[in-house]
Formats: structure tokens, sequence, C-alpha cells
């Protein structure tokens, strides 16, 4: 791959180690024209510090957000954004597709 | 996720071998696949073909949705003559995000003042290239102008799964090479993988110029699946 997710996930791996908070978002699946392929990842830390891209900026905003509270319960969260959902008019992808995101915690 | 699994995805990258991450969507378990452990897995037959193309999705199994994360080993480039070409492409190739290895056995070459925080190898291809080990996440560029360093490069090249090999002269050049390397026993199948001359025509006279031209070429051929009918 060229988008240097390799080093993404090897960042993920060393905070986790240093014991910071870790969240991996995944790109599951695309409609349309989506900025990012699927499999593509955002990595967060318990201070919101973030590595990588879900969309072309989008979005990223409020999966960070979600991210936080993922890291704080453990538990894993599905995200959707694209114009045919209602958050579109606050966060939505301006290209028109829709995107959905798995958020985890590294345990 | 967990830790361990993620130390495992990141040491089999490191160690530049595919494996694939199953999430089941609803409960969040997850386990490793790497290649080699395929054969008589529940998901064989998607798995593999997800090997084969590289891409991440979603698969029902089971009445079961999973995702299929799909790890495939970093583009590696492995250039052949630490020249002006190899000085300008480095750079280029690491902010693509390709891994590149400079191979060289001439030392006034392959050192270090010329190509800073690059690995560089002062050997022949004979030596190098096998420890080296080209695969399918490959790409070997002749760059030498030298036979006596091209050929055998090519010839480990053609030997190998590379998904590019290219090779630098003008078409004279490549000519009295296609010429050599039928001697040595290679068809014209084998001939037609190699780029030559080397790069996109996209008229470029500088060695920066002909780095982006290379570049240009690898990744149209990384990506020719989704390039659209010219």
């Amino acid at each position: 791959m060229l988008s240097g997710d390799d080093d993404i996930l090897r960042e993920a791996e060393r905070w986790r180690r240093e014991g910071r908070g870790v969240a991996i978002a995944t790109v599951v699946e695309t409609w349309g024209s989506a900025p990012r392929p699927t499999g593509s990842h955002l990595v967060i830390d318990g201070e919101g510090t973030f590595l990588g891209s879900v969309s072309g900026g989008c979005v990223e905003g409020a999966v960070i957000t979600e991210a936080l509270d993922v890291i704080e319960d453990g538990k894993p969260r599905m995200l959707e954004f694209g114009v045919a959902d209602e958050t579109a008019w606050r966060v939505g992808l301006s290209c028109g597709g829709r995107i959905r995101v798995y958020v985890e915690r590294v345990s | 996720m967990n830790l361990d699994i993620l130390a495992l995805l990141n040491a089999e990258r490191a160690a530049r071998r595919a494996a694939i991450l199953v999430t089941d969507m609803a409960g969040g378990e997850q386990r490793v696949v790497r290649e080699a452990e395929l054969a008589g897995d529940p998901l064989e037959e998607a798995l593999a073909e997800r090997f084969r193309s590289g891409k991440s999705g979603l698969v029902e199994a089971d009445g079961r949705e999973l995702f299929l994360t799909v790890q495939v080993p970093p583009v590696r480039v492995v250039a052949v003559g630490a020249v002006h070409i190899s000085q300008a492409f480095a750079p280029l190739a690491r902010v693509a995000g390709l891994d590149v290895t400079i191979v060289d056995p001439r030392t006034a070459f392959a050192t270090p003042e010329r190509f800073p925080d690059v690995p560089l190898l002062a050997e022949w291809p004979d030596e190098a290239l096998p420890r080296l080990g080209l695969d399918r996440y490959t790409a070997l560029l002749a760059l030498t102008h030298d036979p006596k360093i091209d050929d055998p490069a090519l010839q480990a090249a053609l030997r190998s799964s590379a998904f590019y090999i290219g090779a630098l002269g003008s078409r004279k050049t490549h000519a009295r090479r296609v010429e050599r390397l039928t001697q040595a026993g290679f068809a014209e199948a084998d001939m037609a993988r190699i780029h030559a001359p080397i790069g996109l025509d996209i008229g470029a006279v500088s060695p920066a110029e002909i780095a982006v031209s290379i570049l240009a070429e690898l990744v149209a051929t990384l990506r020719r699946d989704r390039r659209r009918a010219p």
C-alpha cells in the first residue's frame, strides 16, 4: 500500500506500550465516491492525538470524539457518515459518498 | 483490539508476510490468519480471494458479518545503481510510502554521503538480491547502464514474481540487452515484463525528472486495475 497505514499501526502499538489509551478507527464500508478506501485507519490516543485518516478530513473530528468515549468504556462502536445521514448537517462528506467506520479500543 | 493481535499484525508486516485480521462486527472478536496457514480455515475461500486482491472488506459467514482487514507487505523498490537518478528517486519514493533499498557494488557510488538515510548495499546483485528476496510486492530498477551489474539483477528479477521491472537505457541499448537475455535462455514473455526505456514518457530530461517518470510508471503498474482505459 502507498497509504502509509503501516506506520500508523506501528505507532498505535508503540503508544499502547507507553501506557497511553489508544483506539483504532477503520473504514469498513463505503458507498459512492468516498475519499479513503475500505481498510483505511485512523488511530487516536486518549489526549485526542491522531494519525492517519478515514476521510479527506471531513469527519475526522467526529470520529476522534467518539474514539475518546471508546477509550473510556472499551465498547466498540460503528459510526456512519454521509449525505443520507441526518448528521450530514453537522458533519458529513462533501463528496456525496457514505462511509461506515468501526472504532475499537486497543486493550 | 488486543495488544497481542496488534503486535502480531505489525510483526507479520515487518517480516513481509501477508496476513488478514478477521473481526466479528457483532461481538468484536478477532483473529489473525497468515497466508501460510490458510488451508483448512473455515473462511479459506473468502480469505484466499482477499489475499489475491489485497482489498479489505465485509463478508457474511453463517449469518455473521465479518470485516477482513487485509494487510499485504509494504511495497519495496530495489534500485540497482547508486547513480544520480537514484539519488533523486529515493526521497521521492519515500514520500510516496515506498521502501527503497539501493544496491551497487561500486563503492565509489554506494556511499552514505550520496545516500543519507537510505539502506545501501555495496554488493553485487548476485549476493544482495537473494538475501533481499524479490517478492510480488517488490519492484526492481536496473539503473547502472553497465550490463555487468544490470544483467544479473534483471535475470534475478525475471526469475522472481516482482510486480515491476524497469531498465534504464535507450531502445538500442535495450535491443542489445534483449539479445543477451535471450542467449541466457529467457523467453519473449520474460522480455515483455521489462519496462524499457524505463519510466512514463513525460519528456523527462534531468535525473529528478526521470525519477518522477519512474515513480509514476511504478504507481501506474501497482494500481493498474483502477486506471481508466486510455
